[in-house]
């Protein structure tokens, strides 16, 4: 255990997982990340650091990394994802194991440096698998799982952490070691790569009667994803002695309570500390975490929300004209149930949901189901 | 030339660090202007210290959209201006040297390559510091910055800076010009000038940073003249081709401008003797580098 910034322990852990390629530009709140590894690198530590002119040139850089047969890793947030998002879409395609952390952020506009999940949850569709971590140390534990599925599955993963609640806080964290990891990770040896010796195309234009088989074939292996991750999970947490739910989901309180929040993230921290304050007073209430968002855990959610009195879904991102994303996700979990559902919105840019806040939403579930936005505006807009 | 406070166009109340150069260039810049202009602001430390909601420092009208793409959104109001006849009102763009050399370059070269009737200015101070003084193309040979680190095994920026401004001028616009935060009637004149050009112009004004390259800020001026008198900026124009050298540098030794920056503080002798030997070599020679 040492104190640092999460943001210094997810660097330590990238070295540790020994990437051949990283490249990454700096934008709040990821930027620390980007700096520590520049530091490991001129010290050297990591083979290679470059240091891209755009987020665009930061993920095409770790897509040539990858086609090329190399462990390839980089950070962002908000603009940057968004910058990043043709080639997003492209490296998922290619099926491109890379894993990047990415610190969660609003989007423009009005720019807003500050923490939701808009960034991340707007890229959903394109084939990456998503984890949503609730603490730093369940972060830095998850980037080697990540390299780990994403190596086997030819899958690029996003490991999710709030973008200040968690990259700027400074707490006691344990950093896997190299050799810890080494037994986990193997080295990364694709047999589909660029190379003279076996040529391959990579990228290749499809016409109408390919096009959908490969985007079928992505479906299919993120929807199969599922197991792996649970399996990968499960062997992890056996060697660190750390694990987190069965890797998709965790349940807090939920297996008796009568009203469930779900959520993702480091907001989850605030609802399990409303919980334990109102199970202190005999409230049957519980907390129901989303990690693993892509893909989405159908069958877990079903199961630990079947017969529940009232279940709210907290989130901090939006749909503009429709119900937002998690809630969708959670609500198709249960269609074939008779499960009152709520949906809440809140905590975009940086607007904290204390565990007052959260403590008012279980007393929302009391009663009828609702679509609202937590905490009305603060400051009339002028 | 005399300014009175309530005509500016940039107003105070924005929160720039003391001796800010970006500052003190955009509010000459607005100056030079008037108030017939519309700002277009790339994502920088000037961005966030002029328009924080809900306040504003601009008294022209002013948008902001991306970190990358102001020269192409300065296009679009160039050209709803053509279009709705509007031929007097200046284009301009504010934008750092991220923005510049790097994030919005490609985007700039095609408005460049088009020659947009825009009016461009960078201020470069040298990386990207609204994030916290990140490396840019412009950052300097051996500079400091947290992503051009002084580490055990490699110790600041390891490539020379960006020429940028030579890159604009191979696109055949009709006017480049390079100025600093410390020569405030040069970049009157040429703002003055540039205004009156149709197509693209480009600005380039170095910007001296307190928090990025580390001095005390009533450096400021002083270290942007400095710049210019050691012969690492370039002080110059050009106009449809024709190059002037608006001022001779006076052959300081590069060292007086390195000291009082602590992003330099690690450089070895040999590092100084090295650029002080590109930038003599640039000037008698016409070889080597400098920083312009
Ligand atoms: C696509 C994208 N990537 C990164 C950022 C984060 N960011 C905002 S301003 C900035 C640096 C700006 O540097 P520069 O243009 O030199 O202006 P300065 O801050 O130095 O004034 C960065 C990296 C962003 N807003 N958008
Ligand atoms: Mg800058």
């Amino acid at each position: 255990m040492e104190t640092m910034e999460g943001s210094k322990g997810v660097a330590d852990v990238v070295v540790n997982c020994e990437p051949d390629v990283v490249a990454c530009f700096p934008i709040t709140p990821s930027t620390h990340i980007a700096e520590d590894l520049n530091k490991a690198y001129m010290d050297g530590k990591l083979k290679t650091y470059v240091t891209v002119e755009s987020e665009f040139g930061a993920i095409s850089t770790i897509v040539g990394g990858s086609a090329a047969g190399a462990r390839s890793f980089s950070t962002t947030s908000s603009q940057g994802l968004a910058l990043m998002h043709e080639v997003i879409f492209a490296a998922a395609g290619i099926r491109l194991p890379l894993v990047m952390v990415v610190a969660n952020r609003s989007l423009s506009a009005p720019l807003s440096i500050w923490n939701d999940h808009q960034d991340t949850i707007s890229e959903r569709d394109s084939g990456w698998l998503q984890l949503y971590c609730e603490t730093n140390q369940e972060v830095i534990d998850t980037v080697p799982l990540a390299f780990r599925i994403a190596e086997e599955l030819m899958l690029p993963v996003m490991v999710c952490m709030d973008g200040f609640y968690l990259t700027h806080a400074v707490e006691q964290l344990d950093i896997p070691t190299k050799e810890v990891i080494r037994k986990f990770l193997p080295p990364y040896n694709p047999k589909i790569k660029l190379d003279p010796e076996n040529p391959i195309t990579l990228g290749v234009y499809a016409k109408p009667e390919h096009y959908q088989d490969f985007r079928n074939d992505l479906d299919d292996d993120v929807h199969a994803a599922r197991e792996k991750i649970k399996e990968r999970s499960k062997e992890w947490a056996n060697i660190i002695g750390r694990g987190y739910g069965d890797g998709l989901i965790e349940k807090y309180n939920t297996d008796d309570a009568e009203r469930v929040l779900v959520a993702m993230s480091s907001v989850c921290g605030n609802i399990k500390e409303a919980v334990d304050e109102l199970r202190a007073n005999g409230e049957k209430v519980g907390l129901l975490r989303i990690k693993s968002f892509r893909p989405f855990p159908y069958d877990e959610v079903k199961k630990a929300l079947t017969g529940k009195k009232h279940v709210g879904v907290v989130e901090k991102d939006m749909s503009a004209g429709a119900f937002p994303p998690l809630y969708v996700d959670v609500a198709s979990a249960l269609y074939s149930e008779t499960v009152p559902l709520s949906s809440f919105i809140g905590g975009l840019g940086g607007r904290d949901i204390t565990v007052n806040d959260i403590k008012e939403l279980f007393k929302k579930l009391e009663n009828e189901p609702v679509r609202e936005w937590i905490l009305k505006r603060e400051l009339p807009l002028k | 030339m005399e300014f009175k406070r309530e005509d500016d166009l940039f107003v105070s109340g924005h929160t720039a660090c003391a001796g800010c150069g970006a500052a003190i260039i955009i509010r000459t810049v607005m100056r030079a202007l008037g108030k017939d202009t519309i700002i277009v602001n790339a994502t920088s430390c000037s961005e966030i210290f002029s328009s924080c909601y809900p306040t504003s420092a601009w008294k022209v009208p002013y948008i902001h959209v991306t970190f990358e793409n102001a020269a192409a959104v300065a296009t679009g109001i160039a050209k709803a201006l053509e279009a709705k006849g509007n031929d007097h009102t200046t284009v301009v763009v504010i934008a750092g040297d991220g923005a510049t050399y790097d994030i919005g370059f490609g985007i700039m070269s095609g408005v460049m390559e088009r020659n947009e009737n825009v009016l461009y200015i960078c201020y470069d101070n040298e990386a990207y510091m609204n994030t916290g003084i990140q490396r840019s193309g412009a950052t300097p040979y051996k500079a400091w910055t947290t992503t051009s680190q002084v580490g055990t095994v490699r110790q600041g920026k390891q490539e020379w800076k960006k020429n940028l401004t030579e890159i604009a001028r191979a696109h055949n616009i009709p006017y480049i010009a390079t100025s600093t935060a410390g020569h405030l009637i040069d970049l009157t004149k040429k703002v003055e000038k540039a205004k009156k050009i149709k197509g693209f112009r480009l600005i380039n004004v170095l910007s001296p940073c307190v928090a990025g390259w580390k001095y005390p800020p009533n450096l400021t001026v002083k270290l942007a003249q400095l710049a210019v008198d050691t012969g690492l900026w370039k002080m110059y124009e050009v106009e449809n081709g024709k190059e002037t050298i608006n001022m001779q540098p006076k052959f300081t030794p590069v060292e007086e401008y390195f000291k009082p920056q602590k992003r330099f503080k690690h450089l070895t002798k040999e590092d100084i003797e090295d650029i002080q030997n590109k930038v003599n070599d640039y000037w008698k020679n016409g070889k080597g580098e400098i920083y312009g």
